[in-house]
């Protein structure tokens, strides 16, 4: 019985094959990759949602540019700044009595007062700071934290990794051993031992440093891929015809290797996040008064009990962060690999059977 | 073969060498250990710096002094490595020999445990590959994938220590309670074993009904204050491993391999009567260890008994179905220092503890009392970092079985005709297991860096608590040491992870071709 239905699988692929043929006919590579990403669902909605969450944490403070005493101000959606310091709610103002509790009421029916944020609607911590601001600010050091490592790594992986490949010999050999030197210590020890001292020179200077040791993973998959693009027939086509090496490696295999290069660093980012929440958990990241998502959870961890919403909303956001890189990077792997095959709506399988059927009849 | 190793071995002499190095240098020029001196107000102050000052060598560049410390550890060759004394003068290779037995127990349980379970899940959503399982698994993955380890630790701390210890005292599970449970676990089976509609409705109403039995049982005897599993529920778990055991293993076709494990089934369950006054001994290790010997070679006997063309297969199945059973013996035995265990002192009716590798016992208590107390202290932590690692043994074994089952030999397997079960396990499974293999060696060393942190929220005394004091004092001996130790583990897990590959791949040749 399996094997029967084996072969009609098999036949069934054949017509599905056509189908799908059809679709990318004429079509540049880029184009099937970007339609093929379009297609993927759950990456689409990651691409929304963090696009959301990214322009709602950026627009939500107040940006001061210029000099401390007399800044210019972008005024922020959000009334409060995470350094201002309103009035602790406490007592009759929350329900149960705790101390600076969330105003936020998603349950619009229950208690029958409908859907409304209040004044702080994630809540206050100890001194009255306001624990929207504080988380908002928090994810935007967190965000770009792993932006700028997972610039750096994108840039020196590829460059070290695509020279090494290419030029191969001593080059190749001083590049990997220097690859593995850095890649036998853990990231958290290296970050540890960085972020210890230099977590209190601000988010930027610590990503930038954390990004200098980040890059060693990608490095070693572009180098793979570059090792075996120059053998290829067009490269070697491409340099009789006199093409220079910088010409060969920027136009030629570069390109090619792109699809490998954007899904690591995506990875590479969802990565970088929890490693900077995970380092500034651990007291060696970014540094108060600067605020960031692990700190946040780390100095509250032990208010978990009493008010647990000072640990349920920079976790939620890590998470989410987290979470859309993640789909994303997933749904860029299935767009630029091409042995991966689209399943078919329940229409389109009915337009492959009705494909067979008229072959039988025929 | 030897002169691969021997190059290899070289090779991470080399890179040891370099990786130190270069983490040496940044560590000595990032960190300052005169600092808190300078703005000291002491009033011997300047004697202070200048004692600190010769005591670390600090006079000395960075690169200088890692040649001196250098020549300690290099001391290795000659059978007396020296890594230094940290700032309370101890030395760094017995600081870190006593961590590494607490973090080994840590990282074993938890790798052993997301192994086995993120492959099963793994094999299971690839087998129904575009399901709603499978997707469910895609997500859970992901989810996992991109939950910070510390604070699913507090998660975890709060929900299944403090909640569950509360909830141990009366030991009632409410209906609600049975019914969200039953629901859940008839889903999760329904979409595990799926078929048409009706198959679906029956499958879930199933589980459904027995689950609530179950938990209804179990909540009216009390078992979870009582906990006991006795000699009918080993047999009957028994039966149930034979089962199992042989369907996976051989096939349930196979009568002479079903037989043999029924037998083992009953032996274990009569052997649960003997092996009660030696387990319960005040030094049972030894017995233990005689046990399972016996036990091993009853189980090949049996097979043997029975087996009478393909002994191999029939073995490996009755070996492993006894040692299963053997394992439930030893928890039943556990779970009878429950009592005892949570009525002392020290425990107070809160058994699953949220702080320290195990209880301080004032008093002298009995072998099983204090492996359920490192059982106890284990679970959360263990718990925690299961849930992250595992999230890549998922994707990872769905991704290779996928492959696998593309391949041509599949194809060719299904065309002889032979069972699905024997395409699955045989031809497909094993050779998913050969990059799966190289993974689980090579994430080891990854586990121990996420250990890092575990340590810290549960309060373990291991290799995590040690680095972070290198780091908040200074003590750039005991962090060169924690690091180096570190970087051997993963470079010899690479080496290993490499030779394993060979072995278990005859297509590839380790040290052929330079």
């Amino acid at each position: 019985m399996a094997r029967k239905s084996k072969n009609v699988e098999i036949v069934n692929d054949a017509n599905e094959n056509a189908i799908l043929n059809k679709e990318t006919e004429g079509l540049s590579q880029g184009q099937i990759v970007l339609r093929r990403f379009i297609r993927h669902r759950a990456a689409m909605i990651s691409v929304v949602v963090l696009f959301t969450l990214i322009t709602v944490v950026y627009t939500s403070l107040d940006w001061r540019i210029g000099d401390e005493d007399d800044p210019f101000i972008i005024p922020g959606w959000w009334k409060y700044g995470f350094e201002d310091m309103p009035e602790l709610r406490y007592g009759d103002d929350c329900v149960d009595g705790s101390l600076g509790c969330p105003s936020i009421d998603m349950v619009p029916f229950i208690d029958g007062d409908g859907i409304s944020l209040g004044p702080h609607p994630f809540g206050q911590d100890d001194i009255g700071r306001d624990y929207l601001a504080l988380v908002m600010r928090g994810a935007q050091r967190s965000l770009l934290v792993m932006f700028i490592i997972g610039a750096i790594a994108a840039t020196l992986g590829t460059v070290i990794g695509s020279v090494a490949g290419y030029f191969r010999g001593w080059v190749d050999a001083i590049l990997m051993r220097l690859v593995d030197f850095i890649i036998t210590v853990p990231v958290i020890i290296i970050g540890s031992v960085i972020g210890f001292h230099y977590g209190n020179k601000g988010a930027a200077f610590l990503a930038l440093l954390l990004g200098l040791f980040s890059w060693t993973g990608l490095s070693r998959l572009v180098r793979g891929e570059f090792l075996t693009l120059r053998e290829r027939e067009f490269v070697d086509a491409s340099r009789v015809a006199g093409a220079s090496n910088r010409r060969i490696i920027f136009k030629h295999i570069l390109p090619n290797a792109v699809g490998v290069i954007i899904v690591s660093v995506t990875l590479l980012m969802s990565g970088a996040i929890l490693l900077e929440t995970a380092l500034s958990y651990l007291g060696f990241g970014v540094t108060s008064p600067d605020v960031s998502l692990g700190l946040l959870i780390s100095t509250y961890q032990d208010a978990f009990t009493t008010r647990p919403w000072l640990f349920w909303y920079p976790g939620l956001f890590i998470i989410v962060i987290a979470l859309c890189i993640n789909f994303i990077g997933d749904g860029l792997r299935d767009a630029f690999d091409p042995r991966q095959r689209r399943r078919l709506s329940r229409k389109e399988k009915a337009s492959a059977r009705a494909m067979r059927n008229r072959s039988e009849v025929a | 073969m030897f002169a691969y190793i021997l190059r290899r071995l070289g090779a991470l002499v080399v890179i040891l060498f370099g990786s130190s190095f270069l983490l040496y240098n940044l560590s000595a020029i990032s960190t300052d250990p005169l600092g808190e001196l300078r703005l000291s107000d002491a009033p011997n102050k300047d004697q202070l710096i200048l004692n600190l000052t010769r005591e670390l060598r600090l006079d000395l560049p960075p690169p200088l002094r890692y040649f001196i410390w250098l020549r300690g550890v290099l001391g290795i060759f000659v059978g007396r490595a020296d890594f230094g004394l940290t700032r309370e003068q101890e030395p760094v290779f017995e600081a870190i020999m006593g961590a590494i037995p607490t973090t080994i127990r840590l990282v074993a349980v938890a790798t052993l445990v997301a192994i086995v379970l993120g492959i099963a899940l793994g094999i299971t959503s690839a087998l129904r590959q575009y399901s709603r399982f499978d997707y469910g698994m895609t997500f859970f993955a992901f989810l996992l994938f991109s939950l910070p380890i510390f604070w699913v630790a507090v998660l975890l701390k709060q929900y299944l220590a403090i909640d569950f210890n509360d909830f141990l005292v009366s030991a009632k599970i409410s209906p609600p309670w049975i019914i969200g449970f039953s629901i859940v676990a008839g889903f999760f089976w329904a979409a595990i074993i799926s078929g048409s509609r009706r198959q679906v409705v029956l499958i879930f109403s199933g589980v459904f009904v027995a689950n609530s039995i179950f938990l209804s049982a179990i909540s009216a005897t009390e078992w979870l204050s009582y906990p006991r599993l006795g000699p009918i529920a080993i047999l009957v778990i028994g039966v149930g491993i034979a089962v199992g055991v042989t369907y996976l293993s051989v096939g349930l076709s196979d009568r002479n391999a079903l037989k043999t494990t029924l037998l083992m089934a009953v032996v274990g369950t009569i052997s649960y009567f003997p092996a009660q006054p030696i387990l319960s001994s005040d030094r049972p290790r030894l017995g233990i260890l005689l046990l399972f010997i016996a036990l091993l070679i009853v189980s090949v006997s049996g097979a043997l008994l029975f087996a009478r063309v393909d002994r191999g297969p029939i073995i490996r199945t009755s070996v492993i179905t006894s040692v299963l059973i053997g394992i439930f013996i030893l928890i039943d035995r556990m779970m009878q220092a429950w009592r005892p265990y949570v009525e002392s002192d020290d425990v107070n009716y809160r058994p699953v503890a949220t702080i320290g590798q195990s209880t301080i016992w004032l008093s002298e208590v009995s072998f099983w009392v204090r492996v359920l107390d490192f059982a106890m202290h284990l679970i959360l932590p263990t718990l925690a970092l299961t849930l992250i690692s595992f999230a890549g043994y998922i994707r990872f074994s769905r991704g290779t079985l996928l492959d696998v089952l593309n391949q041509d030999y599949i194809r060719t397997a299904r065309a002889k005709g032979l069972t699905e079960r024997t395409v699955i396990m045989r031809h497909a499974f094993r050779n998913t297991m050969i990059p799966l293999t190289t993974i689980m060696v090579g994430d080891i060393a990854g586990i121990v860096g996420g250990a890092i942190i575990t340590e810290r929220v549960f309060a373990w005394q291991g290799m995590g608590t040690l680095f972070n004091k290198a780091i908040n004092s200074f003590d750039l001996n005991l962090l060169m040491g924690v690091i180096v130790f570190l970087s051997t583990l993963a470079i010899l897990a690479n080496l290993i992870a490499d030779l394993l590959y060979s072995v278990l791949d005859p297509r590839i040749r380790v040290g052929a071709g330079k």
